[in-house]
């Protein structure tokens, strides 16, 4: 037939419009009813249409899906035995974006409407004649031309508005519903937008991880953009990563956008510091710890959020940057644990006394810690890892670590470590984990000890017991609560250890008393080990009542609030410090991670320091304890992400029942955390915990031998679910 | 020549077919599709048509015997009997399909049966009218396409 435009293989209609219809144009007819099939494969081909036919929609896709660029057209049934024919055009709509036209003997408004809907480009009503398939190449070239555009107003507009002032362009002029069509089809691109989200999830699309290098990479993309100017295309071709979907980076953007409100209701710096997870963040995040730990203190929320954090970073985030320095963690937990951490600041306080709550909290950021810590990169690291999962909340790890950090100081001895890290989610904005990952900020309130560890931890651990000193080293950690972390805020409940510490009095006291040393369960900071001490029990101690104890927290205050940091600080932890103590408290949430037993001195499991220090409480301890097991230090971090989670959850759930102190961290000097082994943490939460401990260990890697110790030491029958469920690594 | 007689027969058949709206405007979109290539089109997609709607016919058949109807279930049956049914043209079983439809849509299970009678009846006469013709033209020989003979 003429004009045609060239082969088959690549039926092009360019601009050049064909005084008739083009010919090679390549269609793939979809009809279960025999009949009507080889009635419209002759009549496609009578328009000189290249036609292929088949009678099932699977058998449509796997062609389509063979031949990726073999065809031009869709021409399908609506009712079909095996698959619904708008199924099947959300199907082909999002894999192969071919133009798609329905057919049906129905011509019911509502089918048509519904053909619309979900996309398709046309609807024909039953018995099809020719002379509406004579124009069916229109829809290629309209669609075609549609795409273009779309490409170059990407990222002008947010989703959908391209995409209906492009259908406003085209003039659509279907063969069969003019008037109809006009409007369908820019519903129908409205509905693309929509579509593609429903269709997501239909074709449930494999979860994408938001590691913390894939996080960075989008927040420098938004960065690059403009925060306001971001918008899911745009970052999606900033950040260039193969495999990953507008859909993808939208829903992370959402989230991001939350944390970052989340972050300016606490303090405006932090948001910034979110982007930089380096100790920038750290600076205001002392402040912003304070807060936040306090705000953790005030525990109720902070549980509350830690949980959701602790475990949204345990399950979410699969640390794997546990080496990443802190910010970067918390950057990932931010999102994750954002709520969560901001908690803690707040909560720190207050959890001290709620210690259950907070403690949660704690548990949040260093389950984001703990991922981190896992990679028992510095414990500095394990404090981002701790914050980072206790971050997940929606902070950066990071900052959770500096900000359980300085929680810590805050809270003193609460779980500063925990609740920087957790609370530093909070403060998450800026967090950053200022910790400087090094800095197993956990221990942020003990820190005072710790600081000088992980550095970070130190400023963690400040709050607690030494109030201060961590906060000093607490990195960066604006968790500055430093000092008084220790137990204290741990938002968790009690920054566990740390607080004991120094702080330990304030909020510890609840921790302490139970954790004691045991970090005030920031249980999932190992990292935080030395701070954590305080925190991890913090957070444990708030449902684990881990009470870090805080005896260790003199020293390993830190490693309870280091616990809660721990995770993030575990590495840093000078896996004496808080580490034990801490690490208790921590390693309940690591000790979920870490399965405690990791001798936190090392902390490669801070996490188990986390359990151990977890221990404190019991019930947090549980969790984080097995993390501390590990090095609580180091197990902090990524415990804590996981550790303190549970730790916290359990902590709260049990108002820090005890994890059964079993973990016998060996990180930690379990026998020191006092924790009370009483409180039983609510299985529940202890499985969480122990769970996500366990995922983040697990993640983390390091735990391997970490997840079992800490599993073998909950004591609590929950535990022993735990246990067994706990994944060997 | 001798086609001519046939091919007058022929003609008159179809008349009536089309007459007594046994046909509609859709068979001659059939019947434009035929071609050199396809000298038998019509005829194989008729065929192919009564293959299939018989199987429709039965499992029809054998949900109307259970009871109590599923509605749901007749009226898919109808739908696809439907749309086959009116690509070829069957306008008089087309029209009853769509009855039978509306009484699947209104739970009337007397009115679905009533129709289902009806329609096999419609769909019996339609299938042997076709026979008839379609034996008529084989014999006339391809139709129009023919040269005239000079």
């Amino acid at each position: 037939m003429a004009t045609a435009t060239s082969s088959s293989a690549a039926w092009k209609a360019v601009d050049s419009v064909p005084d008739q219809f083009p010919a090679g144009l390549r269609v793939l007819v979809v009809d279960d009813d025999p009949t009507c099939l080889i009635i419209l494969e002759k009549m496609l081909r009578n328009c000189s249409y290249e036609v292929t036919k088949c009678n099932r929609a699977e058998t449509a896709l796997s062609i389509l899906r063979e031949n990726k660029n073999g065809f031009d057209i869709v021409i399908s049934d609506v009712h079909m035995p095996d698959m619904d024919g708008f199924k099947l055009l959300e199907h082909i709509g999002l894999e192969m974006d071919l133009p798609v036209i329905m057919m049906s003997a129905d011509d019911g408004k509502h089918v048509v409407m519904k053909g619309v809907i979900h996309g398709a480009c046309d609807y024909l009503i039953k018995p099809v004649r020719i002379e509406a398939l004579k124009n069916i190449w229109q829809h290629v070239i309209r669609k075609r031309k549609n795409g273009s555009k779309d490409l170059e107003q990407s990222g002008s507009v947010e989703e959908g508005d391209q995409q209906q002032k492009q259908s406003e362009e085209a003039d659509y002029s279907s063969s069969a519903n003019e008037g109809n069509w006009k409007s369908s089809k820019r519903r129908k691109d409205d509905e693309d937008e929509t579509e593609d989200r429903d269709d997501t999830s239909t074709l449930k699309k494999p979860r994408v991880v938001w590691s913390i290098e894939l996080h960075q990479q989008f927040v420098a993309a938004v960065n690059q953009l403009g925060i306001d100017k971001a918008v899911p295309k745009k970052i999606l071709e900033l950040m260039n990563v193969p495999g990953l979907t507008r859909e993808n980076v939208a829903s992370h953007l959402q989230k991001y956008r939350l944390y970052l409100r989340r972050l300016s209701g606490v303090s405006p710096h932090l948001n910034n510091s979110f982007m930089n997870p380096q100790e920038e963040t750290f600076g205001p995040l002392s402040s912003v710890n304070g807060l936040g730990l306090q705000a953790l203190a005030a525990g109720g929320q902070l549980p509350a959020q830690c949980l959701a954090t602790l475990q949204a970073a345990a399950l979410g985030h699969s640390t794997a940057k546990s080496s990443i320095p802190l910010p970067l963690v918390d950057q990932r937990n931010i999102f994750s644990f954002e709520n969560p951490k901001l908690r803690f600041g707040e909560g720190q306080q207050q959890l001290m006394n709620n210690n259950k709550h907070i403690n949660l909290l704690h548990a949040i950021p260093t389950t984001m810690e703990p991922k981190q810590l896992t990679t028992s990169t510095s414990i500095g690291n394990i404090n981002m890892q701790v914050a980072s999962h206790g971050v997940k909340s929606g902070q950066n790890n990071s900052e959770l670590i500096n900000m359980q950090v300085a929680s810590h100081g805050v809270q003193s001895s609460q779980s500063n470590s925990a609740l920087m890290q957790m609370g530093q989610p909070q403060f998450a904005h800026a967090p950053r984990l200022p910790l400087s990952v090094g800095q197993p900020i956990i221990s942020n309130g003990i820190a005072s000890n710790v600081s000088t560890q992980n550095g970070i931890r130190a400023n963690i651990r400040a709050p607690g017991n030494n109030p201060v000193s961590q906060t000093s080293s607490m990195l960066n950690y604006p968790m500055n609560h430093a000092s008084e972390l220790p137990g204290n805020c741990f938002p968790l409940g009690s920054t566990p250890g740390m607080s004991g510490r120094t702080s330990k009095g304030t909020f510890q006291e609840d921790f302490n008393s139970e954790y004691r040393g045991s970090v005030g369960f920031m249980p999932s900071y190992d990292i935080f080990d030395d701070l954590n001490q305080h925190k991890p029990q913090n957070w444990e101690l708030q449902n684990v009542g881990v009470a870090f104890d805080d005896t260790r927290h003199s020293n390993s205050l830190q490693g309870n609030l280091d616990l809660s940091q721990s995770v993030l600080v575990q590495q840093g932890f000078t896996s004496g410090q808080m580490n034990r103590q801490n690490r208790s408290g921590i390693v309940v949430s690591k000790a979920m991670f870490s399965a405690g037993d990791s001798t936190e001195p090392g902390n490669p499991l801070n996490v188990n320091q986390h359990l151990n220090s977890l221990p404190i409480d019991n019930t947090i301890r549980v969790k984080t304890e097995s993390v501390a097991d590990v090095n609580p230090d180091n197990l902090f971090i990524d415990h804590f992400g996981q550790a303190d989670l549970m730790s916290a959850l359990l902590k709260q759930q049990q108002g820090i029942a005890p994890a059964e102190n079993e973990f016998d961290y060996d990180g930690y000097s379990l026998d020191d955390i006092p924790v009370k082994t009483t409180t039983h943490h609510s299985p529940v939460l202890v499985m969480i915990i122990a769970f996500y401990n366990v995922h983040n260990l697990l993640c983390n890697q390091s735990l391997g031998p970490l997840s079992s110790c800490f599993f073998k030491k909950l004591d609590m029958t929950s535990f022993k679910i735990i246990i067994c469920c706990r994944f060997s690594t | 020549m001798e086609r001519n007689p046939m091919r007058r027969q022929l003609q008159v058949m179809r008349k009536s077919l089309f007459d007594q709206g046994y046909l509609d405007e859709q068979f001659v979109q059939l019947e434009e599709l035929q071609d050199d290539a396809n000298p038998n089109f019509v005829e194989e997609v008729v065929t192919l048509y009564f293959r299939d709607s018989a199987r429709l016919i039965l499992n029809i058949e054998q949900a109307l015997e259970r009871k109590p109807f599923d509605f749901n279930k007749l009226d898919g049956y109808m739908h696809q009997f439907k749309g086959s049914s009116s690509s070829i043209g069957a306008k008089r079983v087309k029209a009853e399909s769509t009855l039978f439809r509306e009484y699947c849509k209104s739970g009337n299970g007397e009115g679905c049966m009533r129709t289902f009678q009806q329609l096999k009846k419609e769909y019996a006469t339609l299938r042997k009218k076709l026979e008839a013709y379609f034996q008529v033209a084989r014999q006339a020989g391809p139709m129009e396409t023919a040269c005239r003979p000079k």
